[in-house]
């Protein structure tokens, strides 16, 4: 059996909202702990990076313990990048045994872009054959094939790049993930509601739920800078103007309009089956986009 | 071919610091296709290292030279024999493989490491190498349309493409291309794309035996060192 009150979730019509919080570099975890009580309530689950863009940090499931003991759903992300087969399945383990029931499987950003690019990368499996050790694992053997005492199961998801400037080899991949037990994708940030509409139109013919990826940019350059320094990210030109148009002080607010006006059309158009809001840092201002999105939920689970 | 890159030139003076009379020992094989240690790199080497002695004025290092057919190949060091007799240590201009062939060939003799071993690779444009292969000893250009996904892909990842690359080319670097959207377009080009559509399980690691060993095939087949 899993742990996972989102797998349930997955499975209604309910219209989903996650989020993710990034934790602290070093021992302080009280920010995240606020962040934590603020959200846990206001959306169906909360994603813990894992030393995002290749920056170490404390680790994912840690963070992902604190969600569960202060009462809400952990997703607990595990990339290949810093750990081998052994590691990763002892995380599992670990990760199972202390009620973490979703786990999105990602390869994991290069070393480069991170702040120890002298690092051993190790990439001892991919985001796919993750999938699939998982899979494994809930059947009872580790990937050695060496029996478990006692097996874990999970909720499993994965990530897609919808607006990917060549887009065939990442529904390739796509394709490869759902096939290897990806349940539901968070995507990567969607900007172009044209590219996600098409990228819709083809995931149609999988089971699986997408939840589209919202990132709130708190002004152009930051936008310029993830286009130029953040794996995945594409703001369009016109996104930039539009947040370049405003006066000082209010970019942020624009940022969060953006966002809104993404989830709306969303929502409205019944696009998907529900959103991932990515605040990068902001994790505040989160409440104020369900809100203004009308996603506030009338009476928390 | 296996690229290699020379040493500065304040480190190979501070290596060869203990040592009076050197032996710049050239490779005429890789090293002198990658412009790194051949008969020119050699003697390149020593006028330097004359230039930046007599400019300091307290060495008095002896160096001579001499570049063999292969370093990595025993067959080919026995010209040295004569020569070791007058020297101190051997300054090898060669891969690591060839150094090490030379330090087990004179077991006496200190061998110092004149350039780093880089990769395998193959030339892009004069004067430029590119690595092309990791010898992962699983060879996987079959599946691949001919290019190499261990090495052309920053993370050696089987599957295909994460999701960073843009503009075709990887998310380290505008300057590299991504070797998945290679494959891609390669497999396209020759009606394969199936093979991208397979599962390709986790790469196998094993380290061991290591040092690695490899025993003729023709060999075994005869029976021969099969014992
Ligand atoms: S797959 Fe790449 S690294 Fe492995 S043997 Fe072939 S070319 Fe070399
Ligand atoms: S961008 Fe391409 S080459 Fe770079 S890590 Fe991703 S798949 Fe590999």
């Amino acid at each position: 059996m899993t742990n996972s009150l989102f797998e349930e979730k997955l499975q209604s019509d309910e219209f989903l909202v996650t989020t993710e919080i990034g934790p602290p570099k070093g021992t302080d975890n009280s920010e995240m702990v606020e962040h934590i009580d603020l959200l846990k309530d206001k959306v169906d689950a909360i994603n813990i990076t894992d030393h995002q863009s290749s920056v170490m940090r404390f680790p994912s499931i840690g963070g992902c313990l604190l969600v569960k003991e202060h009462g809400g759903e952990p997703i607990l992300q595990i990339t290949c990048r810093d750990r081998n087969r052994l590691a990763i399945q002892a995380e599992l383990l670990l990760a199972y045994s202390r009620g973490i029931g979703n786990v999105l499987c990602l390869t994991g950003d290069s070393i480069d872009v991170g702040d120890h690019k002298e690092a051993k990368p190790v990439f001892d499996l991919d985001s796919v054959q993750l999938l699939r050790m998982i899979r494994t694992m809930e059947s009872g053997t580790d990937i050695g094939g060496n029996e478990l005492k006692g097996a874990p199961k999970f909720c499993l998801g994965a990530s897609v790049h919808p607006e990917a400037d060549f887009i065939e080899p990442q529904l390739i991949k796509f394709d490869k993930k759902i096939a290897a037990g990806a349940q539901f994708f968070q995507t990567q940030s969607i900007f172009d509601l044209d590219s996600f509409r098409r990228f819709i139109q083809y995931a149609a013919q999988f089971d699986v739920k997408i939840l589209a990826g919202i990132i709130v940019l708190a002004s152009a350059r930051m936008a310029q800078f993830m286009n130029n320094n953040v794996p995945g990210i594409m703001v369009p030109q016109a996104i930039i103007d539009e947040l370049s148009s405003v006066e000082k002080g209010k970019v942020l607010q624009k940022g969060i309009e953006i966002a809104v006006r993404l989830i709306k059309t969303i929502k409205e158009e019944n696009l998907c089956h529900g959103i991932h809001i990515m605040a990068v840092g902001r994790e505040r201002i989160v409440p104020d986009i369900l809100e203004a999105a009308e996603l506030v939920r009338v009476s928390p689970k | 071919m296996i690229v290699s890159e020379r040493k500065p030139l304040a480190e190979i003076r501070r290596m060869i610091a203990p040592y009076q009379r050197l032996l710049t020992l050239g490779c005429g094989t890789c090293a002198t296709v990658c412009g790194a240690g051949g008969e020119r790199e050699v003697s390149f080497l020593n006028s330097a290292l004359r230039v930046a002695q007599a400019k300091s004025g307290n060495e008095t290092h002896t160096l001579s030279e001499y570049t063999v057919k292969r370093q990595c190949d025993l067959e080919f060091l026995d010209p040295l024999v004569e020569k070791v007799g007058d020297i101190d240590a051997i300054l090898a201009l060669s891969c690591g493989i060839g150094m090490q062939v030379i330090a087990e060939r004179f077991p006496d003799m200190p061998v110092l490491p004149g350039v780093n071993t880089s990769f395998m690779g193959a030339v892009d444009e004069y004067g430029v190498w590119d690595e092309r292969c990791a010898a992962c000893g699983d060879c996987r250009l079959e599946e691949t349309g001919g290019i190499c996904p261990i090495t052309r892909c920053t993370k050696g990842i089987l599957n295909g493409p994460c999701a960073g690359t843009k503009d075709g080319k990887c998310e380290v670097s505008k300057d590299m291309d991504c070797g998945w959207i290679l494959i891609y377009k390669r497999l396209e080009g020759l009606g394969q794309l199936e093979k991208m559509r397979r599962y390709y399980p986790p790469r196998n690691f094993r380290t061991i035996p290591r040092p690695k060993r490899i025993i003729s095939q023709a060999n075994i087949d005869t029976g021969e060192d099969n014992d």
